[in-house]
């Protein structure tokens, strides 16, 4: 069985209550904290252990921390974003409802490194449930005493609060997800300046996803080294990745990263397998953003290396050839899924969560909905798919936010890897599976 | 302040840290400046939406020679010391300006015939100059009814490109802003929710920052072409304003006042709605001679130039 | 558009409340507590957001009411329009479609006699499509309120329907009580 730092107690009754998980060892990481380290010296802690963030970008937490302006005398931000909302992730999920605790704790340790006095966990609204879970949790940590002021007798306080979302994937965009905690429309920020200059109330900010927050108390209990041991060179740690799709069994898995994907999709202790013993047909990795892959692409790079579960093992080849891990999101499709459908979702999806600021995404986002909805339903013509490609090209680079390449990465990387579907899709004037 | 030298289409230039490509551009001057449907000097935090404006830096600083991995929006990127910038000499550029123009115009109901902002649009400027000679759309087009907001000003949402100066001009210049942009994605409109009336001292800036027909003047709706009347510098004492603005004339009638633009279609000062709609008398103003109009729309080049030198029918 | 309602006002409980949430943010940040003060507005006034309710919300936390139409236009959670007392939301986003959510959806459509943005007549069920709930690993998903019906079935929608039916479900409450 691989190490389990975010899910070692996942299993247990009643987690969610404080005294469950402090008998586990929880807020140790808290108390070592105070002992053992200054906020600085616990940012150089996170940049040796080698933790990137789990979001999707997979930018350095450390690294990030470090760009706080820590010069002007205003207040500066914590921020969680639980927005979780990329198609085929719901790892922030699993944490938030089955484990709020180790979220708080790497709040605390988070806030402390960064001199936050104020934070916050941002959580999209459909999931208020969770939120509900959260609160509680966050009650009894103040009841106990690592909230609030002079936690545990030191020096440091801290306020931690919850804050609902109400139905927009780009509030996972961390510039949005500030101004839609500011009470606004969720429209991404012009950067620079970063939110580490100009965050929140135009103070200095982190943002952080969950469960990067999640890691931290285990990173500080057991040492950067340790963290840093387990993983690849370039990937250290461990990940979740939330399997779903044609899988034997769904759901949510602790990987080190390095795992190689054959593994990962065919052995008992992680997906089982496809159902019904279909053959695989392909599987988008990272979220519904990042490139589709083929089976046999991702099973294998086109070196004929197997695959692995790493941020570089899994963009080898570029996007010709390789796709990324991004938030771990792992969709798998079995050969009785239509592409073209399947795509159409997506676009869909992408022209339904644009927040129309500006013009290419606004447009384009639209536009590829419209010409894959045709094709679907059999009125396609095959200057289409070339339209699509030059529609994703233009959008793809060209916008405020990265929601803009999220929404042209799958359709230009299906239609490489699936273009003979598109065309046949075209010429029959209908799916060949759903037929 | 310290002077930074950029590059820009192979021209240098010296302009003060914390100026913009586009800014820095302007200075230049001619070919060199990207269009700007989005960004205006006058109005803080304006730009980065529209994306017309986007140039490519081939190379970052002088001491870091790597290029800016995207193209990047002119208007809202800083140059450094040492930065080159390629605007119309680089083909990504022109092709992707190509395509934000088409983009622009998926849902653009293309009535310029019916239009009366035709003459001095920026989206037909924008067009002339860099769309495509023919259309890869058969989509249809997302419309809205036009409404009045208020008595002064028509909106007309099918021609809108969201650039969010008239939002701006609202929250920057009236104590209440009445209208936004609601609704997310290509579902957002301009609007006041419950068609309030847009009634301000200022509010008929909206017209004049707007780069296309969305928000028109009602007082001068379908009255005549721009090009088929003779603007002339103007000016009055106001309380409110400095009173100098531009008179449209046919013959001795005014047929809309506005404020006077410079060669990018910016305002020079923002004029109160009394000079602007409460004043068509003559006899109000103060003529200072014919203005110059130094737009390069393909529709009305010449007519101005024709029409103001030949001082057409003009009694004071 | 709805004509202008009169201003209605929160429960003194909800003001409470109200008063707490605003309090999580500094002074004069009071625009903060929009989206949950609008959660709260949506849930006490049948299920969405008239026009008079959002002008008492922004009476509330001082700001213009088109700052809250801008905003409440924007969130997809925030119905502007009536809607029946149990709202039902299918995802239909790639994973969920992918183990089945087109039946799923049509049977709602054939059992309810609507298509999704439609309401019964007898003002009991509101049907719409929603964009990814983040629980593809139990697809097909359906949220009711604050509530997800996860791994469905057509078996499991009739007998989530009659049990909403016997119980005359409301979906719509606050979703901090």
């Amino acid at each position: 069985m691989a190490r389990k730092i975010l899910l070692h107690d996942i299993d247990v009754a009643n987690l969610t209550d404080f005294n469950v998980y402090r008998n586990l060892g929880g807020y140790t990481a808290v108390e070592k904290m105070f002992k053992n380290f200054t906020p600085d010296q616990l940012t150089e802690e996170v940049k040796k252990s080698g933790l990137r963030g789990r979001g999707g970008a997979g930018f350095p937490t450390g690294l990030k921390w470090s760009f706080l302006d820590k010069k002007t005398d205003k207040p500066r931000y914590f921020v969680c974003n639980f927005d979780e909302s990329e198609p085929g992730t719901f790892k922030d999920r699993h944490i938030g409802q089955l484990n709020p605790h180790q979220l708080i704790e790497g709040m605390i340790l988070g806030s402390y490194a960064l001199g936050v006095r104020t934070a916050y966990v941002y959580i999209r609204g459909e999931l208020f449930y969770v939120l509900k879970i959260i609160e509680k949790a966050i009650e009894e940590a103040y009841q106990n005493g690592f909230l609030g002021e002079n936690i545990k007798g030191s020096a440091y306080s801290l306020d931690l609060y919850c804050q609902p979302g109400a139905g927009a994937y780009i509030c996972g965009e961390e510039t949005a997800l500030l101004e839609s905690l500011e009470g606004k429309r969720g429209n991404p920020r012009i950067k620079p300046p970063f939110p580490a200059v100009v965050g929140l109330y135009g103070c200095p900010t982190v943002v952080n996803n969950v469960e990067t927050i999640a890691s931290l108390p285990w990173i500080i209990n057991n040492g950067a080294e340790a963290y840093a041991a387990i993983g690849t060179e370039k990937s250290k740690g461990t990940k979740l990745i939330s399997a779903c799709g044609h899988i034997n069994k769904p759901g949510v898995y602790e990987i080190e990263l390095g795992l190689p994907v054959e593994e990962f999709i065919y052995s008992d202790e992680y997906c089982g397998g496809i159902r019904n013993g279909n053959k695989l047909k392909a599987v988008i990795a990272g979220g519904s953003s990042v490139p589709i892959l083929p089976a046999e692409l991702i099973l294998k790079t086109a070196k004929g290396e197997p695959r692995l579960l790493s941020y570089e093992s899994l963009e080898e080849g570029g996007f010709e050839t390789g796709t990324m891990l991004g938030s771990g999101g792992f969709i798998v499709m079995d050969d009785t899924t239509c592409m073209v459908k399947s795509l159409l979702t997506y676009a869909r999806f992408y022209h339904h969560e644009s927040c129309g600021q500006c013009s290419p995404c606004r447009e384009g986002t639209g536009w590829m909905e419209n010409i894959l909805r045709r094709i679907d339903t059999g009125k396609g013509s095959m200057k289409d798919i070339d339209l699509l490609v030059h529609i994703a090209k233009h959008v793809e680079g060209n916008t405020i936010c990265p929601l803009g390449d999220a929404a042209a990465w799958p359709v230009a990387s299906a239609i490489r890897h699936f273009r003979e579907e598109f065309e046949e899709h075209i010429k029959l004037q209908q799916c060949r599976f759903t037929k | 302040m310290s002077l930074y030298k950029v590059t820009i289409d192979n021209i240098e230039v010296e302009v003060e840290a914390g100026t913009t490509i586009l800014n820095a551009a302007r200075k230049i001057g001619g070919k060199v400046v990207p269009p700007a449907m989005c960004y205006y000097s006058k109005l803080e935090d304006s730009g980065g939406k529209c994306r017309s404006c986007l140039v490519k830096v081939s190379q970052t600083s002088a001491t870091d020679s790597r290029p800016m991995p995207k193209l990047v929006a002119s208007c809202r990127t800083m140059v450094q010391d040492g930065m080159q910038v390629q605007n119309t000499t680089s083909a990504e550029v022109l092709e992707s300006r190509k395509a934000v123009t088409e983009f622009l115009l998926l849902n653009h109901p293309l009535d310029c015939p019916v239009c009366d902002q035709a003459g001095e649009c920026h989206l037909q400027d924008l067009s002339y100059e860099h769309g495509l000679e023919e259309t890869n759309t058969e989509e249809e087009r997302r419309t809205f009814e036009p409404i009045d907001i208020g008595d002064y000003i028509k909106l007309n949402m099918n021609r809108c490109i969201l650039c969010y100066r008239c939002i701006m001009v609202a929250d920057q210049l009236t104590d209440k802003r009445h209208h936004g942009v609601l609704g997310r994605g290509d579902h957002c409109e301009i609007g006041t929710y419950i068609q309030k009336a847009v009634d301000n001292d200022f509010s008929g800036n909206m017209i004049d920052v707007c780069p296309v027909g969305a928000l028109t003047d009602r007082t001068f709706r379908f009255k005549s072409r721009v090009w088929y009347t003779n603007p002339f510098d103007a000016h009055r004492e106001c309380d409110k304003c400095s009173g100098k603005t531009v008179l449209w004339l046919k013959g001795e009638d005014i047929l809309r006042v506005t404020g006077r633009k410079d060669k990018y279609g910016e305002l020079e000062e923002f004029i109160c709605n009394d000079c602007r709609f409460h004043h068509k008398d003559i006899k109000d103003w103060i003529l200072e001679g014919p203005r110059k109009i130094e737009r390069h729309s393909v529709i009305s080049q010449n007519h101005y130039e024709n029409k103001s030198t030949s001082g057409d029918n003009i009694t004071q | 558009m709805q004509e202008k309602q009169n201003i209605s006002a929160f429960k003194s409980e909800t003001i409470e409340l109200v008063n707490k949430i605003i309090n999580r943010y500094p002074e004069g940040r009071q625009k903060s507590a929009l989206l949950p003060i609008l959660h709260i507005a949506q849930a006490e006034n049948n299920g969405w957001l008239s026009t008079g309710i959002m002008d008492y919300v922004a009476l509330l936390l001082n700001l213009q009411p088109i700052e809250v139409y801008e905003v409440a236009t924007f969130y997809s959670m925030f119905n502007l329009e009536p809607v029946g007392n149990c709202v039902i939301e299918v995802c239909q986003t790639g994973p969920c479609w992918l183990k089945g959510s087109d039946e799923i959806l049509a049977h709602f459509e054939k059992r309810l006699g609507i298509k999704p943005g439609e309401t019964t007549e007898d003002g009991k069920f509101t049907l719409k499509t929603v964009e990814c709930l983040a629980a593809c690993g139990n697809a097909p998903v359906i949220q009711v309120g604050t509530d997800y019906h996860e791994n469905l079935t057509t078996e499991k929608v009739d007998e989530l329907i009659e049990k909403w039916k016997a119980e005359n479900k409301v979906s719509h409450s606050n979703p901090y009580l």
